[in-house]
């Protein structure tokens, strides 16, 4: 402990804050339940919220080796959120029977997790494999492209995913082992086969999963694929000249990043107990990528941070703005303004379509005043601000020629 | 000249990919021409006039999409959106000339028309500059993902900025062309429909015929083939990079207007869908060939309204976006494009 102190030290907290924000979301973790239990009396609700939180965490760290790391725009992250949890729905709930299959399948949430990482990424992999030879930006519009259709497939074959309505009553994760003790207001003992219904026991396996994650992301992004993504992102054709296979490269940071949706998905859905297509739309999608632009693109720590970020002000703060608005305007006696008029739909109405003004902001004002995130990492900080050597200019070059 | 062929396509994978593609096109063709013989005569020409006006309006839009991708390699997201506006705009204009819904028709009362389309083309065409000076031409040296990303920040600002001006629902757009039209064939061609066509075909020419003959067009083309020997040409690269975004918003102004005059109708988030849609069209026809993005509006808005009215309308976008991804692999270089090198 006091070694790895020391080593955290002598890196220079300064120069490299990561260290630090990786304690303090430790600590932050550990901290919240006791203080919603403390100092709120709808402790359950506020824990099962950042179990919710977590999940767009996981999206977050998943799109960020896609994006932060390989260079490549995703913009139909969604998709494959939406294969793990529809994996999850077929593979555990009484619905295979109303499908044409007949069979119904209940398999252990924990089976599940890793059968939908691999279907994720299968489909990553097909969705890859013919796209990502082409330009970059292309592949934005081909994901774009994936992230329609895969919503409205499940809303259209209704035979299999009843359409609309969605498949719900999913079976409920199980542990063979669980601890009870103070906490839930138990003695401290051991239990057996413990059905998971307490958020708290979402909040802890969220947790558990996001520490795994972070340790995978980590030692991805340090290892020798790690640097062949980095050199993909920043030149392409050097990358290649130095041996780097940029096709497969690439492939494996789509296939990674969609594994890492269709374990959030698969999540996600047991959580909730339902799936539905219109859960999984395009603006999903766009909140991942404004979690990860916001918070640091390549950096671990800053998309955990962004995605909390960015998930209180949409899910939090945006949803309470009307009431606060019409609040306001009637404390300061504008009362006129809260009611609607003509064309005019009242403040309350007003602050309420504010959404995607405000996604739209955060992006383009992060490009253009710190395009490397609120959290960098070092290296994407200086690509992000100096640019490219390919877009150097006849100006450039007579500056630095003097 | 023999067009280069993509990597997929060379060779034998690419000899059996050409096939299969031959057979699902072709296997298409013949399941659509049952159901438009099943369907009989009128109803096939009917649905024809509908989709060459749809067509005629993708068309103007993708037009935008590929001329700014020809000249800075950026797809610009904001572009769908800069065609609601136009729709937007409109339909706030009509009540100011006075035109109103089947209201009579003089000789004059076309110059009132005029006057909103001039109006909203020229709104959009400075809404179109303004996003490129404010939010594009800082990040022209920034690597690619940066534009990108923006692009895609102000097609999510400009939506979030129409759903605050006219709100979540459908607006009406008051239909104010004349009623008339003619008999073909037993299907009624109205005056909508020639109106949208002939003014998208006159449009078209006219942008052509402006890059093929005059200097701006010409510094265009230069600066899309390579900026810094335009630059060292003498060409001032921000003005016609500017002229670009501006001729290609005159085209959406003109697309959102006729959008709302022929389906009356106009809502928010129009301007995603369409904009897809009609990026997929301008790949589809070769992406900075202005020609190429022409057809290509007309083929996918021709697709699109077949499948409307001949098959499950539930499917349709889910074809087109199909289509998108298919020539985006398939076909990265369009019918008309030249294979652009990785930069």
């Amino acid at each position: 402990m006091v070694g790895w102190l020391r080593r955290v030290w002598e890196t220079d907290p300064r120069r490299d804050p990561n260290a630090v924000a990786y304690i303090a979301l430790a600590l932050g973790a550990v901290a919240f339940p006791v203080w919603v239990t403390i100092s709120t009396s709808n402790a359950g609700f506020w824990i099962g919220v950042a179990a919710d939180a977590g999940v767009y965490m996981l999206l977050a760290l998943g799109l960020n080796v896609v994006v932060g790391f390989a260079g490549l725009l995703d913009l139909g992250y969604a998709a494959f959120f939406a294969i793990g949890a529809y994996t999850y729905a077929m593979l555990a709930s009484g619905h295979g029977s109303a499908t044409p299959l007949g069979v119904t399948i209940h398999m252990p949430f924990w089976i599940v997790l890793f059968v939908a990482l691999f279907v994720a990424a299968s489909f990553g992999v097909i969705l890859g494999a013919p796209t990502l030879r082409l330009r970059g930006d292309y592949l934005a519009i081909v994901t774009l492209g994936f992230g329609e259709i895969v919503p409205r497939v499940f809303r259209n074959a209704n035979e299999w995913t009843s359409g609309v309505n969605g498949i719900s009553a999913l079976d409920t994760p199980e542990l063979p082992i669980w601890i009870k003790g103070p906490w839930s207001g138990d003695p401290l003992a051991l239990v057996t086969g413990f059905t998971i219904l307490d958020p708290l026991a979402y909040y802890v396996i969220m947790a558990v999963l996001l520490v795994l994650c972070v340790v995978l992301v980590r030692n991805l992004y340090n290892s020798r694929l790690g640097r062949a993504w980095m050199a993909v992102r920043e030149d392409e054709v050097a990358a290649a000249a130095m041996g780097v296979n940029t096709v497969s490269v690439k492939l494996l940071a789509f296939a990674i990043g969609a594994a890492f949706s269709g374990f959030a998905g698969t999540y996600y859905g047991a959580k909730l107990s339902l799936v539905s297509p219109e859960s999984f739309g395009f603006s999903v999608s766009i909140t991942v990528l404004i979690m990860v632009v916001l918070g640091g693109m390549g950096n671990i720590p800053g998309v955990m941070v962004g995605s909390l970020l960015v998930y209180y002000v949409i899910f939090i703060v945006l949803p309470g703005l009307p009431e606060f608005a019409v609040a306001v305007v009637n404390a300061i006696g504008l009362g006129q303004l809260a009611e609607r008029s003509g064309d005019y739909p009242g403040i309350g109405e007003f602050a309420s379509r504010l959404k995607f003004l405000v996604f739209g902001l955060i992006l383009v004002l992060t490009m253009l005043l710190r395009p490397q995130g609120l959290l960098p990492s070092r290296e994407r900080a200086q690509e992000l601000t100096k640019g490219t050597h390919e877009d150097t200019t006849i100006e450039d070059v007579n500056a630095e020629v003097g | 000249m023999a067009r280069r062929r993509s990597q997929l396509r060379s060779g034998l994978t690419g000899r059996v990919l050409d096939v299969g593609l031959g057979v699902v096109v072709l296997g298409f063709l013949i399941v659509l021409g049952q159901r438009v013989i099943e369907h009989g005569l009128s109803y096939f020409v009917q649905i024809l006039a509908f989709a060459i006006s749809n067509g005629a309006i993708y068309a103007l839009i993708a037009i935008g999409y590929t001329m700014v991708y020809g000249i800075i390699e950026l797809i610009n997201f904001a572009h769908g959106d800069v065609f609601t506006f136009g729709s937007f705009l409109s339909v706030s204009l009509l009540p100011v000339f006075g035109l109103t819904e089947g209201m009579e028709w003089g000789p004059f009362t076309i110059v009132p028309v005029l006057a909103v389309f001039v109006i909203t083309m020229l709104a959009c065409a400075v809404l179109n500059v303004s996003i490129e000076r404010v939010a594009y031409r800082p990040l022209r040296h920034a690597p690619r993902l940066a534009p990108l990303i923006t692009a895609i920040g102000m097609s999510f600002f400009l939506e979030g900025a129409l759903f605050l001006w006219k709100g979540p629902s459908n607006v009406h757009y008051p239909d104010v062309l004349p009623r008339g039209g003619f008999q073909l064939l037993g299907a009624n061609i109205g005056v909508k429909e020639i109106t949208v066509v002939t003014t998208a075909v006159v449009l078209v020419v006219a942008l052509a015929l402006f890059t093929d003959r005059s200097r701006l067009g010409k510094a265009m083309r230069a600066t899309a083939q390579d900026r810094d020997a335009a630059e060292l040409m003498g060409i001032d690269i921000n003005r016609t990079i500017a002229a670009t975004f501006f001729i290609g918003a005159v085209l959406a102004g003109a697309g959102g207007a006729m959008f709302g005059l022929y389906f009356n109708t106009t809502v928010f988030d129009l301007g995603f869908p369409a904009g897809l849609v009609a990026f997929t069209a301008a790949v589809f026809g070769g992406i900075g060939n202005i020609y190429g993005a022409a057809i290509g509006g007309m083929i996918l808005g021709m697709v699109q309204s077949l499948w409307d009215g001949y098959f499950d309308s539930a499917w349709t976008q889910v074809v087109i976006f199909a289509i998108l991804i298919l020539v985006l692999v398939f076909r990265p270089t369009g019918l008309l494009g030249m294979r652009v090198p990785e930069k």
